[in-house]
């Protein structure tokens, strides 16, 4: 196969979420000396992308979305070390996860797969996250974002609750918070002192890219 | 095992030979800008519309939850109770996770109310069921807790084990325990919904308990949601599922529903499924002659 027909076969697969065929195919590229920067940014990125916007459009549903993450994610376990040897830097880190006293997961993962798809490198905590869960997990990766998730009206306040803690363990600083999940309103992300809302992962993505492009302009 | 719910002047039975509950879940403010705001600015005039379309469309209990962000939500529920009780004569499910909310329902409440839900979890339980006692009330329980939603139905039986141990130490009687085993969606895992028929046959053999759960979960994210819907609860229904909330408006879940009571024998001799189709008639009659 030539470089054309591997970039080509991976973009074509990861739509199809043919995850046994897209790990093939990255093993292949890479054994053809294809640089790990090339397969991510050339092939799974705009397929991701076009997924997104196949979603957005209302042409592809739930699990086509899932089945092509899961197939890029295959791709990246494999990526991701080689591409931290390279020093290529990321679009950015977020750290994501449900609060607690929420089971709540599809959106939250479609957002992820659209924010992997995007470049960042996602750190998702599941769900039933504890605001403890939250402080320890920003201490370690440091992500420029930290997304929280929540599916009903009264696992929402946990917004304000995690916030707090993040503030009193003095993590607030420089952090771009946003939140999401289908009751949550931007009046209520403002109430709860929230950086960002968006109402689907496509915008959830786009807003995020800004967000960060305003944060590091501002230092 | 017979489940009785009341309101003041009505009476509803679930149970494995009784026809299957249906619970219609639309009075509920959550995705829904419009109704928010009026609730916010206290117009209940709404309520009235939904019940409705509910009512007609073969609901037997209405879920009511008031779960609007920054209100106070146990005021609105006390409120939207009575309103609804003056509206209706069909029996209630208190939809909040709101212990004060719940609380203000179930004094509020003509009758005997089913409430909509709680945990496994020791300190929900702790919480929640010396209400269901006081009042006499009926709970619905979920086998999850902490750990989130057990991915097989082994691990949800052990969850339902301690809740009914549990509602028996509260000295509440079993027919006052509805289970909802979890209705998880098919599009994001191929086995979720084997898993929630599984569980659902085990308990009923188990316990014989009632079982109600949230029925369009398992469409969610697919085109054509409807039929995935109607094609569940009789799946469903004929693993020993007795009741579900779901949105009595759309008229082919409702049929698939009371098709499904005709064969598994709980509408003997098509009784209720003939006069069905006689009121659809005298309707579409009434309509046509009206035009």
């Amino acid at each position: 196969m030539t470089h054309d027909e591997i970039i080509k076969g991976l973009y074509d697969e990861t739509l199809l979420g043919n995850a046994p065929r897209v790990l093939a195919l990255t093993q292949e590229a890479l054994a053809s000396g294809m640089g790990p920067d090339t397969i991510l940014f050339e092939a799974l990125i705009p397929s991701l992308e076009e997924v997104g916007s196949r979603f957005e459009r209302g042409d592809y549903f739930v699990p086509e979305m899932l089945i092509a993450g899961k197939a890029m994610a295959g791709a990246l376990n494999v990526l991701r070390p080689l591409l931290a040897d390279t020093g290529a830097e990321t679009v950015g880190t977020f750290v994501m996860g449900t609060v607690k006293g929420d089971v709540h997961d599809i959106g939250k993962n479609l957002v992820n797969i659209m924010l992997e798809g995007a470049g960042f490198n996602v750190i998702d905590l599941g769900v039933q996250v504890a605001p403890e869960k939250f402080v320890a997990a920003i201490a370690e990766h440091k992500p420029d974002i930290l997304g929280m998730s929540a599916f009903l009206t009264t696992t929402m306040p946990m917004f304000k609750v995690n916030i707090h803690e993040i503030t009193k363990a003095g993590l607030r600083e420089g952090l771009i918070i946003m939140v999401g999940g289908a009751p949550v309103t931007q009046e209520y992300a403002d109430a709860v002192g929230a950086d960002g809302y968006a109402a689907d992962a496509s915008t959830a993505v786009r807003l995020a890219k800004e967000l960060i492009k305003k944060q590091r302009a501002s230092v | 095992m017979h489940t009785v719910l009341k309101s003041a002047t009505k009476t509803v039975t679930i149970g494995h030979d009784q026809p299957f509950c249906i619970i219609g879940e639309r009075i509920n403010p959550t995705g829904r800008k419009k109704f928010q705001a009026q609730l916010r600015a206290n117009d209940l005039s709404q309520l009235a519309i939904d019940i409705e379309q509910q009512v007609n469309g073969g609901a037997d209990v209405l879920d009511v939850n008031m779960g609007v962000p920054l209100t106070d939500e146990p005021a609105l529920l006390g409120r939207a109770i009575k309103e609804i009780q003056s509206l209706t004569d069909l029996p209630i499910c208190i939809d909040s996770s709101i212990i004060e909310a719940l609380q203000v329902g179930l004094e509020t409440y003509q009758g005997k109310a089913l409430v909509n839900s709680v945990t496994g979890e020791e300190e929900r339980m702790e919480l929640i069921l010396p209400l269901i006692k006081q009042h006499g009330a009926v709970i619905i329980a979920l086998p999850n807790d902490a750990t989130g939603i057990p991915a097989t139905a082994a691990e949800r039986m052990v969850i339902t084990e301690k809740i009914v141990r549990t509602v028996e130490k509260y000295g509440i009687p079993l027919e006052d325990l509805v289970i909802d085993p979890l209705a998880m969606t098919v599009g994001a895992d191929p086995e979720a919904v084997k898993i929630t028929l599984e569980t659902i046959y085990l308990i009923r053999e188990k316990w014989g308990l009632n079982m109600t759960l949230g029925a369009s979960n398992v469409s969610f994210g697919l085109p054509y949601r409807h039929a995935v819907n109607a094609a569940f609860l009789p799946a469903a229904m004929s693993h020993g599922l007795t009741s579900a909330v779901m949105d009595a408006r759309t008229a082919n879940i409702v049929e698939a529903v009371r098709a499904t009571d005709l064969l598994l024998g709980l509408d003997p001799w098509g009784g209720n499924w003939i006069s069905r189709f006689r009121a659809l008639e005298a309707a579409k009659a009434a309509a046509e002659s009206g035009a």
